[in-house]
């Protein structure tokens, strides 16, 4: 069988348009609202990638921190976000899910038992911001035996050789980190820029998913269309930041902003 | 875990940046793995180059003002009546604490890498300043990362980092003092590390980070070496080396030259916050037996909950005020080279009242942690033993706190 995250951008190819990745952090502005908010944008999420809430985050930017200040002092637990995921995958089976985060929640659940949870959860991939290549060897190996897809990070900045080494080296689907900022920044690089790098990290093997995130909301991402997946976080956390400070539904809101976002990309 | 002789520490990680196999490491975004190599091969490089070597020697000698101070306490060995007891006063450094010596090696290392601007992380303001004082030197421009708690209570320096020209930019997450004000660092390097140049405060951070400023501070060493033979003619049989412990850098530079002795003729002892007697938050994870964890970039003992956030912690001294410890101190307690404890708020705050009544010199928040513990093991060691405090800042920033908690006769002077 495969991994339902393949399926997804097959789906999505299908239809001739990019997935729709979106991030939301697990746990805001409650356990039971994050559900309710990936099961108000499942219908329009290609894959949905579920925030690990930390409380030192140095690659987030300010929407995306304070997400997830918000679920930890919720009291937001590792366990509560397994639940999450084994809850969403009895309303939606096969929509695939994605856990973001950094590395010391994993080293201190156990790598190990990390993973056994995810398997018996319904996790399907893992983006680990600060395990980068090859210190995520090990880490990614076991993955693979779980049938877990490992998400190799990539940059500007990162070199042709390493570009090769990382890509030689991954699973099936791997995320471009659009420029040089933490998540939440402005796009201060033209699409037709972050295009020209995705299409040199794409020429190494046409075959890998390579999705770009950082930066992207509904402003720009209808210019970005040619990817195989394009990631949207920040906007989505600074919806939520938004509506409950004017006292709205968080959940119906996010679900009309995702609506928006798969509208510009079909 | 075995200490290697003959190799300096700094440069006994694995291929990986991992001391001991475990502490340490390089735990950062995909984004920095570029800047992050490219500063290892800079470094490595120029650690060996003579001319590098000798222009750093020169502002170390000409601009920090070599050799700091090294003087007996007589005042207080006569009060204490154990040990001799005698300070290493690295607070005569220019700018007033041992910061200087990594401010100026990173801003070297910026030039030479084309780097324009310079960003760094501060607590108690010293390394913000010090900073802000090597980047005027050198034509850099300036961004400080400080906590909003921190810049309330160490208005002294954060009014020095304005007046060089640096920018001082606000945290307001998390706990507001020196672990955010470190994240927002980096935060800010990953958006700009390809025009800007990253200053880790103290021996923590990504490997690199952790070798630089180790190699900047044990400039303390070297002269303390030549200063003990000068003062006995050769290392005392019985020395012990206080420092207090905060990321590590000062109490790491104040060991490293003695580091092949046996511990039995040269004990090092770190002293790590205790916080407020009455709290149970602390800086002190060496003492208090935190879990290895990942902060800031490194594997390290660090204080956090079972689900791996990160601990908040108390302290007085802002600059101690941290939640994890140098991977190099993690080596050191596991290898057992050197000894932590950790002294509370209120033993500093006595410590500083007994040093400033019987001597000519006021040590910031953070020695006058040391100060306690060697003061009360003094008095029960023998009279060859040497006991040597590095009184690694001034009190100058302390003024408003020590004016709350002691009253104005503890400031007036300054
Ligand atoms: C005077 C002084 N001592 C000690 C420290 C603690 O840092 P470290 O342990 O790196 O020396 C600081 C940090 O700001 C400081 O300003």
């Amino acid at each position: 069988m495969s991994n339902p995250i393949s399926v997804a951008f097959k789906k999505a190819r299908a239809e001739n348009r990019p997935a729709l990745l979106t991030y939301t952090v697990a746990g805001d502005s409650s356990k039971k609202q994050s559900l309710n908010i990936l099961k108000a944008i499942s219908k329009n999420a290609d894959i949905l990638e579920l925030g690990v809430p930390h409380n030192t985050p140095v690659a987030d930017g300010s929407q995306i921190q304070t997400s997830a200040y918000r679920a930890i002092k919720k009291g937001i637990k590792i366990n509560d976000i397994f639940r999450i995921v084994r809850d969403f995958k009895k309303f939606d089976k096969n929509k695939p899910i994605i856990l973001m985060g950094y590395y010391n929640m994993i080293f201190q659940y156990g790598a190990n038992n990390f993973l056994n949870k995810c398997k018996t959860s319904g996790v399907n991939g893992l983006i680990v911001v600060d395990l980068p290549w090859p210190e995520n060897k090990d880490f990614a190996k076991k993955c693979k035996k779980k049938s877990i897809y490992f998400i190799q990070l990539l940059s500007p900045t990162t070199t042709s050789k390493r570009l090769k080494e990382i890509i030689q080296n991954s699973h099936p689907m791997n995320y471009f980190i659009s420029m040089l900022s933490t998540t939440g920044g402005k796009l201060k690089v033209s699409p037709l820029e972050i295009l020209k790098n995705y299409n040199r990290i794409k020429k190494i093997n046409p075959k890998k998913e390579i999705v770009i995130g950082f930066g992207i909301t509904d402003k720009t991402i209808g210019k970005l269309k040619s990817a195989d997946g394009l990631v949207v976080g920040s906007a989505i956390c600074k919806e939520i930041t938004r509506s409950l400070n004017s006292r709205q539904n968080p959940v119906t809101n996010v679900g009309k902003l995702v609506r928006k976002l798969k509208n510009r990309i079909k | 875990m075995k200490l290697k002789k003959g190799v300096p520490v700094i440069d006994q990680g694995n291929s990986l940046g991992f001391w001991g196999g475990k502490f340490g490491g390089n735990f950062v975004p995909e984004t920095l793995k570029k800047p992050i190599e490219d500063l290892e091969i800079l470094f490595n490089k120029l650690k060996k180059d003579k001319k590098f070597i000798t222009e750093r020697d020169k502002y170390f000698k000409n601009w920090v003002g070599a050799p700091t101070r090294f003087i007996k306490l007589e005042n207080l060995t006569n009060h204490i009546g154990g040990a001799q007891i005698w300070s290493k006063v690295v607070s005569d450094a220019n700018g007033g604490a041992h910061k200087i010596y990594n401010a100026t090696v990173h801003c070297l290392l910026a030039k030479r890498s084309g780097k324009k601007i310079i960003c760094g992380d501060t607590g108690a303001g010293y390394a913000g300043k010090m900073l802000s004082m090597a980047a005027k030197k050198f034509g850099l421009k300036c961004k400080i990362f400080m906590g909003a708690k921190d810049i309330a209570r160490q208005q002294p320096n954060v009014k020095a980092m304005k007046k060089n020209g640096a920018e001082v930019i606000p945290v307001y997450s998390g706990s507001q003092t020196l672990v955010d004000a470190v994240s927002e660092c980096m935060r800010f390097w990953v958006a700009n590390c390809d025009t800007t140049a990253m200053c880790v405060g103290s021996t923590v951070g990504p490997a690199v980070f952790v070798r630089i400023c180790g190699w900047s501070t044990s400039q303390i060493s070297r002269e303390l070496k030549v200063q003990l033979i000068y003062e006995f003619g050769s290392i005392p049989k019985k020395l012990k080396l206080y420092n207090c412990v905060g990321g590590g850098s000062s109490s790491f530079g104040f060991w490293n030259e003695f580091m092949d002795y046996d511990k039995k003729q040269v004990e090092f002892i770190g002293v790590e916050a205790g916080g407020p007697k009455k709290s149970k938050k602390h800086a002190a994870p060496l003492t208090y037996g935190s879990k290895i964890g990942i902060l800031h970039g490194a594997a390290q003992y660090v204080n956090q909950n079972s689900d791996g956030q990160i601990e908040e912690t108390e302290s007085i001294s802002a600059g101690l005020d941290y939640p994890g410890i140098s991977p190099l101190h993690c080596f050191l307690k596991d290898t057992k080279r050197a000894r932590y404890t950790a002294a509370s708020d209120e033993e500093a705050l006595n410590a500083y009242k007994l040093v400033t009544k019987f001597e000519d010199l006021r040590p910031s928040l953070e020695p006058s942690h040391a100060f306690f513990v060697a003061l009360k093991e003094a008095k029960k060691l023998s009279k060859d033993t040497v006991v040597v405090i590095n009184s690694c800042g001034d009190a100058y920033k302390d003024r408003g706190i020590l004016e709350q908690r002691l009253g104005k006769k503890y400031v007036k002077s300054n």
